[in-house]
């Protein structure tokens, strides 16, 4: 029997009062940002802010709690923007939205940095007993793309690189159920060589020992890049079945899928909010295409800052309820 | 297809202009606001305050008519009015038209925000959006108005589309009220009209969906209104020379920006609609020189002849401080008046304009 999860990729908003505070606290301009040292009011503001995204999800009673990566200016590339030996250069569009974030330039070695750690620590501490905590972080490859390399001098080089940094702060973790490696790269920049990009994800998580998801978003990837994850046995394969649905229903049907998978059928990106009972079918019929799943996350296909703090709410509720509906 | 620019383009230039050549110098549209009127907002906002709606309104006016007089103090060739009564450039059309709602703000990045509305049903249009302001700024200004209009295809990517099928089906339907609003514009007296696209640059496999819409925007509007188009912050080889086929008098693109590393694209094929170019950078506070900014119009001259090349920023300039933004328009003014006489006085090789420098 399939068992299902309700969960999401992160990356959530910032309530109303914390963009009025944060942003008196901070600045408005790039060299305003996150830098990973944030001390006295801001981190207290920050901490307040993670309770309140938590509090978010125990509310609504969800399988896997996230932090809510609030302190991700930056966005995915953000554990690379706080890194000491990486510089942020200009604002650059992140992905096709109208969305940007700091160019990060890498001028030294990728030594181990624990700063998602740490909060992961923080909000274990609140999550407790209550659900299970999951883990966020950009997967090698589209951190690797995401940021400007100024120091090793080799593509592959540099992709190896990101995937042992990205390897050393999956070790510094504490300890978690779930963690997400949030891939949307394998979707938008596909790779010129698949199989190196799955031997980064492959090195990425080696050593982890929760649940991993290799989710990707903004589509399905190409048939090439799905078979060479699947042949370095990734743990499991997010996919979006709001942007790619056809796509991602023919991989899998195709192809199969690994004993674990995430379902991003709620957009994240659009403030219209799904009937729990259809993102329940849409569900269902991942599962009739990849035969004989054992596990299913439920899930947003995409981060959800995207959205006005109303709607984020919504869609974490949708989100909940189509996971009781398959449960 | 391209409009007519060589109809349209001789109106603008002043009665008492100095020299043959002619370089359209023109504002892309947004201002810094003065540090009152923003006072004056949050006063009229404020309920414990007795600062009144109609008080606000007075403010607008005065803003406006202070800064359309700022441009022509600069020497402007057209104006604006510094978009003084406007937001964001969605949110201030979406608040407009019928079908829009607001959930409240989104990040665009860091700690900057702004209100994405939500197309919910059908839109339609209710009111006029620019009439008013068109008609005051135009008995303010001695200089013929410019009025940029955000584009239907930002209008629409910009929101959350909860009501129709496709983005496509959305524009198109944005294209038609921004058709309804240009006629109403032209009857008001506007010869001058810009339609904002940065999010072009966003999505550039869409230029198809901007090109269709444009055929919408400019139906039934005639030979002497000119039409221009503003992109800005993208990779136009994405767009080049898919451009050349729409419906415009000129394209406006922000080059300056990225040192004309892209001027290049436009070169091959013709070029045909005219050429409005950034040339003065909105994003660096330092005001160039009247000698930076006259090699920056020289690099227009790599893509079409004087007769087709506009000056003007790189973008709408509200994000400078005033001082700068004022400093910025003097210079460029001045160095396109300089490249002028040059031009009048064969300085310039047209074939190798950068020459020289």
């Amino acid at each position: 029997m399939t068992e299902y999860v309700s969960t999401t990729p992160g990356l959530y908003p910032l309530p109303d009062w914390a963009k009025d505070r944060l942003s008196d606290l901070k600045g408005h301009q790039k060299h305003d940002l996150v830098s990973g040292d944030e001390e006295g009011d801001l981190v207290e503001a920050y901490d307040e802010v993670r309770e309140e995204l938590i509090q978010d999800q125990l509310d609504r009673g969800f399988d896997r709690v996230v932090e809510g990566q609030a302190r991700w200016d930056d966005m995915i590339a953000h554990p690379l923007t706080v890194h000491p030996n990486v510089d942020t250069g200009g604002i650059v569009r992140y992905y096709d939205n109208n969305n940007f974030y700091r160019d990060p330039q890498v001028q030294g070695d990728l030594t181990d940095s624990g700063d998602v750690a740490q909060e992961v620590e923080i909000a274990g501490d609140q999550v407790d007993d209550s659900a299970a905590l999951q883990a966020v972080l950009p997967g090698p490859y589209s951190l690797a793309e995401l940021a400007t390399d100024d120091h090793y001098g080799d593509p592959e080089e540099f992709q190896h690189a990101v995937a042992e940094f990205l390897a050393e702060e999956i070790h510094q973790l504490p300890e978690h159920e779930t963690l997400f490696l949030l891939e949307p790269s394998l979707v938008e920049e596909p790779p010129e060589n698949p199989w190196r990009a799955a031997d980064a994800v492959e090195a990425a998580v080696d050593s982890a020992d929760s649940d991993v998801v290799v989710h990707t978003y903004w589509g399905a990837v190409s048939e090439d890049v799905y078979t060479e994850l699947l042949d370095v046995d990734v743990p499991a394969l997010g996919f979006d079945l709001v942007e790619g649905r056809k796509e991602v229903l023919e991989l899998a049907s195709e192809h199969g899928a690994p004993d674990v998978a995430a379902a991003g059928v709620v957009d994240g990106q659009n403030t219209l909010v799904e009937e729990p009972s259809e993102a329940a079918a849409d569900v269902e019929e991942l599962e009739d295409a990849a035969e004989g799943l054992d596990r299913v996350y439920v899930t947003s296909n995409t981060e959800l800052f995207y959205l006005p703090v109303n709607k984020y709410r919504e869609k974490l509720s949708a989100v909940a309820e189509a996971t009781e509906v398959l449960n | 297809m391209v409009r007519n620019p060589d109809v349209n383009r001789e109106q603008f230039r002043p009665d008492d202009h100095a020299s043959d050549h002619f370089l359209l110098t023109s504002v892309v549209g947004s201002y810094p606001k003065p540090k009152w009127l923003n006072r004056a907002k949050d006063l009229a906002d404020d309920p414990d305050s007795k600062f009144t709606e109609e008080q606000l309104e007075e403010a607008f006016d005065d803003a406006c008519r202070v800064i359309v007089d700022e441009h022509e103090r600069a020497g402007l060739d057209t104006v604006v009015d510094g978009e003084m009564r406007r937001t964001e450039m969605v949110e201030y059309f979406a608040e407009l038209i019928d079908g829009y709602e607001f959930n409240g703000p989104v990040k665009v990045w860091g700690h900057n925000y702004f209100d994405k509305p939500s197309v919910v049903s059908e839109v339609e249009y209710a009111d006029t959006w620019l009439v008013d302001e068109f008609e005051f700024t135009e008995a303010a200004a001695s200089r013929p108005v410019k009025v940029p209009i955000t584009g239907p295809y930002t209008l629409g990517d910009w929101a959350f589309n909860e009501a129709y099928p496709s983005l496509e089906e959305l524009v198109y339907d944005l294209a038609d009220l921004v058709n309804t609003e240009v006629e109403h514009l032209v009857d008001a007296g506007a010869r001058y009209i810009q339609i904002d696209e940065p999010a072009l640059a966003t999505k550039p496999r869409d230029h198809a969906i901007v090109g269709e819409a444009l055929e919408r925007i400019v139906a039934g509007v005639p030979d002497e209104v000119r039409v221009g188009l503003h992109v800005c912050y993208g990779d136009y080889s994405r767009i080049y020379p898919e451009l050349n086929s729409f419906p415009i008098d000129e394209l406006d693109v922000e080059l300056c920006n990225g040192e004309y590393e892209q001027i290049d694209v436009f070169t091959e094929p013709e070029f045909e609609p005219d050429l409005a170019l950034g040339v003065t950078d909105v994003h660096d506070v330092e005001v160039e020189s009247v000698d930076e900014i006259k090699e920056n119009i020289l690099q227009g001259l790599k893509v079409v002849p004087p007769e087709k090349l506009t000056v003007s920023p790189d973008c709408g300039v509200k994000l400078l401080p005033r001082d700068s933004a004022y400093g910025k328009m003097e210079n460029m003014v001045e160095a396109a008046r300089e490249v002028e006489q040059e031009l009048d006085a064969g300085e310039i090789d047209l074939d190798a304009p950068l020459e020289g420098y």
